[in-house]
């Protein structure tokens, strides 16, 4: 968990863009930036995940370090000298949605991404044509009624991994595995979903940032053309099944429920369900 | 622990089961506990028994040629590790395989940057046609007889094979020979220096002289005069005598050790662990292994020395995977020291506890980086950390360690005997003491050499030779892949910290590769961008895609691209490799290719297989 302490009795002060700030102390320089309003991309990064800072979007310049830091797992540390928009910040973040998007299918990323990826300028095609260098291309895994794993869309931020394991599910059902540009998201000897440890609470989907994970219900519908968020309305409520009292958000289009999830901010979920809040839903439509 | 479960894999075999119980058996006592400590995504480090993950693979992987599901999900049950981590940890390493075996070996042929020289090309391909089982190889360590060969081998012990010790530039290794070396079960016998026995010698002076298996003739040699001085001195004084020395690490970086383990010494609270990081796997690098089979017993001493000094009980000895013939002889030191009781409860009776434990890596370049190192050790995938923190607070297991190379460890035990400051009369003011150097290429004598600090690129190259008649010095590639090349006007440049720091290089570990008129630069430079690209562990988006960009520009530019045309995205991916990585293979990864440009060496690309001998 990301969390910075509620009650503090220490501050730090460092400077951030020129301007001197004070922040609690353990605060990262992400958590700085957002107190602050600066505006920063992520992609690895989730306010209920654990950072594991791999994606590294978020990289600043702190004076003195010979290399960028990444803000999400770097703590403040007194007298800092912060920048988060040097012309070294700025190559370092086009490069990686460069190198991302030249590789990965980007399309059905969060609007945020494309909007950042406008933001820096990113040109992903000046790295070749893409049917002559290499991306993870590859069919898409559909191997039940529930999910959908569409790795041609995985940018490897490894928190399906972090949702399955120890910041959620302790299901372990999914890891990284090869190495490289080879690495990718596998259940153990990369059996099907269903012969593996998972346990369908859908986790994963709710944390993929870049719809390589997805219900089927919304796979079948974009695949068919009928995918439309902007008709679609969400409606919070409770979850029926049980009395821990997590927070559903059900996605409904043209009346029928498409979609669950679960605001990562709540008090009793973190966004998280579990296989009946997440897919235990069709009597709704019965 | 979570509740595991296991698919419907078949079940393991009864000689799976042996390889397990051998290998969790073979380690004693657990040395982990539970406690609270560095958490890295989330994941608690300090699962009891997870640290003996790498010492089963390779157990399953020899018992059967292959890790297969049934024993892996065998060796997980056992462990209490979850089958999709434990795969993704298997899957890390690129001497574990996933498929049933076709041929009791695999043959490895190193086709990196020197023995390709030197006719890898053609070993590969008369191999295959003589129905071995080959695969080629990143850089395995023998670059001063190259081509090079690792016979992995099912239910025996590997093997390596190369060509006749430093007769590269005339001798070539046949298919032949590897088969005759494979049937006789005989690795090719340990080098000689042509430095051997030579009085100016410090770290190398008993390789060649003693006999490696024998504590006695160790001793015979000066051998544990270092660790019973140490004793006698106390860890304070030790440490202090080390930063007299100036001593600082050899793996590239030079960090003062002294520093260092004061650091590491000072910290409250225990455990602390020593590691030796033997892992050494830069392209042209074979210095440490030169060190480990010929004077194994020094390593195993320096190791002791180091450790007491530190507060360390524990001491982690991590070599790579590809060197059979020195694992098993710093195994045999260990055993003896053990014996003599040099090591264990009461080491030379000092009332002081120190263990060595000694883990094979199985095929991973990026273990080298000392993060990476620990997350290996600890049955993670050889993903390297984000520092800080730094290894001095949180090493391994999350505990303070000091982590040191051969090289650098091996330099403590003169310091021990003759003094801080004695010892720094030799090398410069801002170098003292003397480094091993790695040559290889087209030098006369390719082999290890230890020099005085000071000493010029030149003299270096003339202490091998020189470059063969009819050569001509085209370019060296200096430090190693992650280092960078110099041209011949660099040849009188002193190899000393502070000198190669001014003119913007780096003495990385050691690493003088000679290219000359007629070798093929591009394909050169190609070969080390596409290192890069298979040893890059994927965890980082500016490496894992980047060092394959890279590559990509350098195969292009080997098959009509011209270097205008891809200059700016070659310094675009530099850039973000160099400053966005999260450990030092992506910030490095581009230092050679970089060099090599500013050099000229990529302007005249020449097809061709890379081979000119």
């Amino acid at each position: 968990m990301n969390e910075t302490p509620v009650s503090v009795s220490t501050m730090v002060e460092f400077t951030l863009d020129d301007e001197v700030v004070k922040v609690p102390d353990g605060s990262t320089i992400l958590d700085a930036c957002r107190r602050e309003g600066i505006e920063t991309p992520t992609l690895c990064w989730a306010e209920n995940l654990t950072p594991v800072n791999v994606c590294r979007v978020c990289v600043v310049e702190v004076e003195g370090s010979r290399v960028l830091v990444p803000s999400c797992s770097r703590a403040v540390e007194e007298g800092m000298v912060v920048a988060t928009d040097s012309e070294r910040v700025r190559t370092s973040r086009r490069m990686v949605y460069e190198l991302l998007a030249s590789s990965v299918e980007m399309d059905r990323a969060d609007p945020e991404v494309h909007a950042w990826m406008e933001h820096y300028g990113a040109r992903p095609e000046r790295m070749g044509d893409r049917s002559e260098i290499a991306t993870v291309a590859q069919p898409v895994k559909v191997q039940d009624d529930l999910y959908v794993r569409d790795y041609e869309r995985c940018i490897l931020c490894y928190k399906c991994v972090e949702a399955c394991g120890d910041d959620a599910q302790h299901t372990y059902a999914i890891a990284t595995a090869g190495r490289g540009f080879g690495a990718h998201i596998s259940t153990e000897h990369d059996v099907s979903l269903p012969d593996s440890a998972c346990v369908y609470c859908g986790n994963c989907i709710g944390v993929c940032p870049t719809g390589a994970l997805a219900f089927k219900t919304e796979h079948d519908m974009r695949e068919a053309g009928t995918w439309d968020e902007s008709s679609q309305s969400v409606t919070t409520t409770v979850c029926p099944f049980c009395g821990v009292g997590c927070n559903l958000e059900l996605h409904t289009q043209d009346e029928r429920i498409v979609k669950v999830t679960s605001p990562a901010d709540h008090s009793v979920t973190h966004g998280h369900l579990c296989i009946k809040g997440r897919f235990g839903w069709q009597h709704a439509h019965a | 622990m979570p509740d595991l479960y296991f698919g419907a894999a078949d079940e393991a075999t009864a000689g799976e089961r042996t390889a397990v119980a051998e290998a969790i058996s073979g380690f004693g006592p657990v040395v982990i506990r539970e406690s609270e400590r560095l958490v890295h995504a989330g994941r608690s480090r300090t699962r009891e028994r997870r640290h003996l993950l790498l010492p089963v693979l390779h157990s399953l992987q020899r018992a059967s040629g292959w890790i297969s599901p049934g024993g892996l999900d065998h060796a997980c049950a056992e462990l209490e590790v979850p089958p999709a981590e434990a795969y993704g940890v298997a899957t890390f390493y690129h001497l574990f395989t996933h498929e049933p075996p076709t041929s009791a070996d695999t043959v490895h042929v190193c086709d990196d940057v020197a023995c390709r020289l030197f006719g890898s090309g053609k070993l590969i391909k008369d191999l295959r046609d003589n129905g071995h089982h080959v695969k080629a190889s990143p850089c395995l360590g023998q670059c001063e007889r190259g081509p090079a060969v690792l016979v992995q081998r099912t239910a025996g012990s590997d093997l390596t094979v190369t060509a006749v010790d430093g007769g590269s530039s005339t001798t070539t290794l046949a298919a032949s020979e590897v088969a005759v070396a494979i049937d006789g079960a005989n690795s090719t016998p340990s080098v000689t220096l042509s430095q051997a026995g030579s009085d100016q010698l410090r770290l190398l002076a008993r390789v060649g002289v003693v006999d490696p298996s024998s504590l006695v003739d160790y001793r015979a040699h000066g051998g544990y005069e270092a660790l019973a001085a140490s004793l006698t001195m106390g860890p304070d004084r030790v440490i202090d005598e080390i930063t007299a020395a100036g001593l600082s690490g050899r793996g590239g970086a030079a960090f003062p050790t002294g520093v260092k383990w004061r650091g590491v010494a000072d910290q409250e609270g225990r455990p602390h662990h020593l590691v030796c990081n033997a892992d050494e796997s830069e392209p042209g690098t074979f210095k440490d292994r030169v060190v480990m089979e010929g004077d194994p017993f020094s390593v195993i001493e320096a190791m002791t020395v180091a450790g007491i000094a530190v507060g360390a009980e524990q001491g982690w000895l991590y070599i790579r995977g590809e060197y059979p013939v020195a694992a098993a002889r710093l195994t045999h030191a260990i055993s003896e020291a053990y014996a003599a009781g040099l090591l264990g409860a009461d080491v030379a009776s000092s009332g002081k506890r120190f263990e060595i434990h000694l883990r094979s890596g199985a095929g991973a370049y990026i273990c080298g980086e000392e993060t990476s190192l620990f997350n290996s050790i600890e049955g993670f995938r050889g993903e390297p950390r984000n520092k800080p923190p730094f290894p001095t607070t949180h090493g391994l297991f999350g505990e303070p360690t000091a982590i040191n190379n051969v090289e650098t460890l091996i330099n403590v035990l003169p310091i021990v005997v003759m003094g801080g400051s004695a010892y720094a009369a030799a090398g410069t003011d801002r170098s003292p003491g003397t480094k091993l150097f790695c040559l290889s290429g087209r030098v006369v004598q390719p082999g290890t050499y230890e020099v005085e600090f000071g000493a010029t690129l030149r003299e270096i190259i003339d202490l091998a030779g020189g470059v063969p008649d009819g050569r001509e010095l085209r370019a060296v590639m200096l430090g190693g892949a992650a280092g960078s090349f110099v041209g011949p006007e660099s040849l009188d440049l002193p190899l000393t910290l502070e000198d190669t720091r001014a003119a913007g290089v780096s003495l990385g570990s050691g690493v003088i590769m000679v290219f000359d008129q007629d070798d093929d630069m591009v394909d050169s430079v190609r070969r080390i961008a596409e290192f890069f690209r298979d040893e890059s562990c994927g965890q980082c988006v500016p490496c894992r895609v980047g060092t394959v960009r890279q590559e990509e520009v350098l195969v292009r530019l080997s098959s009509g691209s011209t270097i205008d045309e891809e200059q700016d995205l070659l310094q675009d991916l530099a850039t973000v490799m160099k400053d966005a990585s999260i450990c030092g293979l992506g910030q490095t990864a581009s230092g050679a290719v970089l060099s090599a440009i500013e050099l000229g060496l990529l302007a005249g690309s020449k097809s061709g297989d890379g081979g000119s001998n």
